[in-house]
């Protein structure tokens, strides 16, 4: 124990090293590590700290830290299934309406399946036919066109007797709508964040039907909730001026047409076709302007919006049209002439703010589910500073108490312990850095704990020599004997917690994660300051003073 | 040179904890009796990480009236509000319990109801301060419930196998069955106190767990040397050497875990209190499971002295 061979010396010294390095962007303040801009510190290196390899990032707080909301939305995914369903039953309908045509009664949803009724026992077949091309191999790939393996989108079964046909969506069809729906939610709710300048927002699928937000510094959680509610599905439909609405928005709509609520208290309710005539998938630009001195949303259509709309518009002067947005009527303008360029204005009674808000909403696109916040957390900064000082307070009074335990306990071997519990957490510190793993309030409980059991491994060690020299051994033997000896039960001690450290992560959310972090770093920096480190400096200090007696 | 100043603890001891295993036995299983007792007559004091509902964390101007808060708070019809100071004065602690029934429509009116309750502080106490809230609905609660659970149950799984790779079956079970000693007792403690149980809770437990088991593991570890060493000795005997030798260690290391923990409990803020308190608890435990329940069950598992195994 006393030789160390000079690859083992570097491993040491490097690893020593490494950890420094990535403490010390620690204690410099982040406006002299990376490039101020607009009174924001970016995300830019300046200085010494921009050259390649050079460690510049500091801890990452956790958001119970630094201040800030977290939040959780589940994708309505029903909605979605619903909304397919409906698709489908209407292009089983339109397909079987092509020539020759083959009487059915209007295919329709019931429950999870479209139900098909053919009028004629003979049809059967022709019908059974048809409605296959409705269904696509899943994810439409080459691949699966070709080779025909692979799962279909639709699955058909049929009941000859009854003379049905049913219709279901396959479970591979619907996890890929369900995958495709979450990653459009993301992008659209990235891009309305984005717009609204909050720095830094976390934005990041969670399991399968849930999408998780972070904005750091935001201790308000109820307009992230807003912005990610609003669905912000525009369209623009035909109004029916034939149907009499009563006051509580009832009334007899003929086939096609449906009653929808206005944000005009004047004319609370109008009737509407439920075919829209132009989407808002179809709007290319929104922005918020004056008109007359009132705010409006100007907005522009693409190539095929504007020719839907162009048509639509010359074939219906003088009647009016409401644009709908999430089933409210914003407004119902009359079609004075055609509108051929494909822009037009919203007035909606807005106040500049709402009219922006609606413009980012439009510009982000609309969400392809509806989202419900399911989980929120926020702290305020000046809480995350308070808690900041308690826990380091704490990790440097335990720090200091177990030094000098140790001291007192170990006498010179104890200043050993100490130098390499001092190196045990400047590698913690370099390791969060350096990983970028969030450290969490739990994971400051982390680390006090780890302080308090690294020593561990020293004591069991330094028992074993104690024990060992009382043996009769010689000092250089003795130590020989500790350290060899105490490698078992040292790495049993410490691969059972870190099981407990790896479970607690894999299962764990958030802050408790962030404490198996600490809690895993730790573990293993304290196998290494025990068994290299000290030992390392044990056999300097041995081959400087030779002692003849040890005199635990 | 200087070496060891102090030597707490007297070398080869030679206590006799084997001797007084039964009574150990009988002390350890009334603990048990008692906690699982406690459990079933106040239950545990879950947090909305696992019952769902808000959470919020208020700074008022001045003292804060916890009557006013509470009837304030209560009277929002979002079900019973429970108000306690925490820490400070002026620092209050406000919850309210998860709103009844299921459904994404259910969820959004319970993330709607934190707003509710902030407009109603607000409006009513002025100068409030919001600083810190959480809501949770059904869903998530009763899937960190579960995950919770999991974990504990996974990690004392993968505990036992590895235990049972590194030694034998007789001290996986023994090592088993001292983890499940130390984890109904430190539930036996939520119980009696009503602290609240949380998230943090279960971490605190499975770290209680892997501090027990790492523990157990140094004394296993001596006890399998001495059992090669003295072929001759009775068993009773090898085991009670192996404790004395480990004694040393075993109480210097809890000492100093304890040492950092007490700095937390005592300054490291209200939000990590309950945690550093289970953590204090569930060492003492685990250390005198290791003592005292851990290995003595090895002369009930009749541990297998034959073999070599390393």
């Amino acid at each position: 124990m006393l030789y160390f061979s000079p690859w083992k010396i570097f491993l040491i010294l490097a690893v020593v090293l490494l950890g420094v390095l990535f403490s010390i962007p620690n204690l410099v303040p982040a406006n002299e590590r990376f490039v101020v801009r607009n009174e924001q510190v970016t995300d830019e290196p300046r200085g010494i700290w921009a050259f390649p390899l050079v460690p510049h990032n500091s801890v990452n707080l956790g958001l119970d830290l630094r201040g800030g909301a977290h939040l959780v939305f589940e994708v309505n995914l029903d909605e979605v299934k619903e909304d397919r369903l409906e698709n489908l039953a209407e292009e089983a309908s339109v397909a079987l309406r092509q020539a020759p045509v083959i009487n059915v009664r209007r295919p329709s949803v019931v429950g999870e399946e479209v139900v098909v009724r053919v009028a004629r026992a003979e049809d059967m077949d022709a019908a059974w036919d048809r409605l296959q091309d409705l269904s696509q191999p899943v994810g439409n790939n080459a691949l699966a066109q070709q080779g025909g393996f692979g799962a279909q989108t639709v699955a058909f079964t049929r009941d000859d007797a009854e003379r049905i046909i049913r219709l279901t969506i396959t479970p591979e069809a619907l996890e890929e709508i369900q995958t495709r729906t979450v990653t459009q939610s993301i992008e659209v709710i990235r891009r309305r964040i984005d717009e609204t300048g909050l720095t830094e927002p976390t934005i990041a699928r969670q399991g399968d039907n849930r999408v998780l937000v972070q904005v750091p510094g935001e201790a308000n959680p109820q307009r992230i909730i807003e912005l990610v509610n609003t669905t912000a599905r525009m369209t623009f439909h035909l109004v029916d001026s034939t149907v009499t609405i009563d006051a509580s928005g009832q009334g007899r709509t003929p086939p096609g047409v449906e009653i929808m609520p206005t944000e005009n208290p004047g004319e609370p309710f109008l009737a509407v076709q439920r075919r829209a005539m132009v989407d808002g998938e179809n709007l290319t630009n929104a922005s918020a302007t004056a008109q007359n001195g009132q705010p409006v949303v100007q907005f522009q259509f693409d190539t095929a919006g504007a020719t839907a709309f162009g048509r639509a518009t010359s074939q219906n002067v003088g009647r009016r049209f409401a644009i709908v947005l999430d089933d409210v009527i914003i407004s119902a303008p009359r079609i004075r002439g055609p509108i051929l360029g494909g822009s037009g204005i919203i007035e909606g009674g807005f106040t500049y703010e709402s009219a922006n808000d609606l413009a980012i909403l439009l510009n982000a696109g609309a969400l392809p589910a509806s989202l419900t916040p399911v989980e929120q957390r926020t702290v305020t900064a000046g809480l995350g500073q308070d808690q900041i000082r308690a826990g380091t307070l704490a990790v440097i009074v335990g720090f200091l108490a177990v030094m000098i335990f140790m001291l007192a306990a170990y006498g010179v071997f104890g200043i050993f312990s100490n130098l390499a519990l001092l190196v045990n957490v400047t590698l913690i510190l370099g390791a969060l850095s350096g990983l970028q793993a969030s450290l969490t309030l739990p994971g400051i409980a982390g680390i006090i704990l780890t302080i308090g059991m690294a020593v561990d491994a020293n004591v069991l060690i330094y028992e074993r020599i104690r024990e060992e020299a009382r043996a009769g051994r010689s000092p250089a033997n003795a130590i020989e004997t500790g350290y060899s000896r105490a490698l078992s039960a040292i790495l049993d001690a410490n691969i059972t917690t870190f099981i407990a450290a790896a479970v607690l992560f894999m299962l764990g959310a958030g802050p408790v994660r962030g404490f198996a972090v600490t809690l895993g770093i730790g573990i293993i920096t304290s196998v290494f300051t025990a068994f290299l480190l000290s030992r390392f400096m044990v056999a300097i200090w041995f081959k400087a003073f030779k002692p003849q007696k040890l005199g635990f | 040179m200087a070496f060891g100043l102090v030597s707490l603890i007297p070398n080869d001891a030679g206590i006799p904890f084997i001797r007084g295993r039964l009574i150990a036995f009988a002390f350890s299983l009334l603990m048990i009796v008692g906690s699982l007792t406690a459990y079933a007559i106040n239950g545990i004091n879950f947090g909305i990480d696992f019952t769902g509902g808000i959470q919020m964390e208020i700074d008022t101007e001045g003292p804060a009236d916890l009557a006013q808060i509470r009837e304030i708070a209560g009277g929002l019809n979002l079900g019973a509000a429970d108000v306690q100071g925490f820490g400070e004065a002026d620092k209050v602690l406000i919850r309210l319990q998860a709103l009844e029934g299921e459904g994404l429509d259910v969820e959004a009116a319970q993330q709607q109801a934190r707003q509710t309750l902030q407009a109603a502080l607000e409006e009513q106490l002025p100068g409030v301060t919001i600083l810190a809230a959480d809501v949770l609905g059904a869903k998530v609660s009763g899937e960190l419930q579960i995950a919770g659970l999991t974990a504990v149950i996974v990690a004392l799984a993968l505990m036992l196998i590895y235990i049972w790779f590194r030694f034998e079956w007789q001290y996986s079970v023994g090592a088993v069955l001292a983890l499940v000693h130390d984890v109904i007792i430190t539930i036996g403690l939520f119980a009696v106190t009503q602290m609240e149980f949380n998230l943090s809770t279960v971490a605190a437990i499975l770290t209680i767990v892997g501090y027990s088991m790492n523990d157990t593991v140094v004394v296993y570890d001596r006890i399998r040397e001495n059992l090669r060493k003295f072929k001759k000795k009775e068993i009773g005997e090898v085991l009670n050497l192996s404790i004395n030798d480990t004694l040393s260690r075993t109480i210097l290391t809890s000492f100093t875990t304890l040492v950092a923990l007490f700095a937390l409990f005592a300054i490291g803020g209200p939000t990590l209190q309950g945690f550093s308190a289970a953590m204090i608890f569930g060492i003492v435990v685990g250390t005198y499971s290791s003592i005292f329940v851990a290995a003595p069950i090895l002369m009930i598992t009749k541990v297998n002295r034959e073999t070599s195994e390393d």
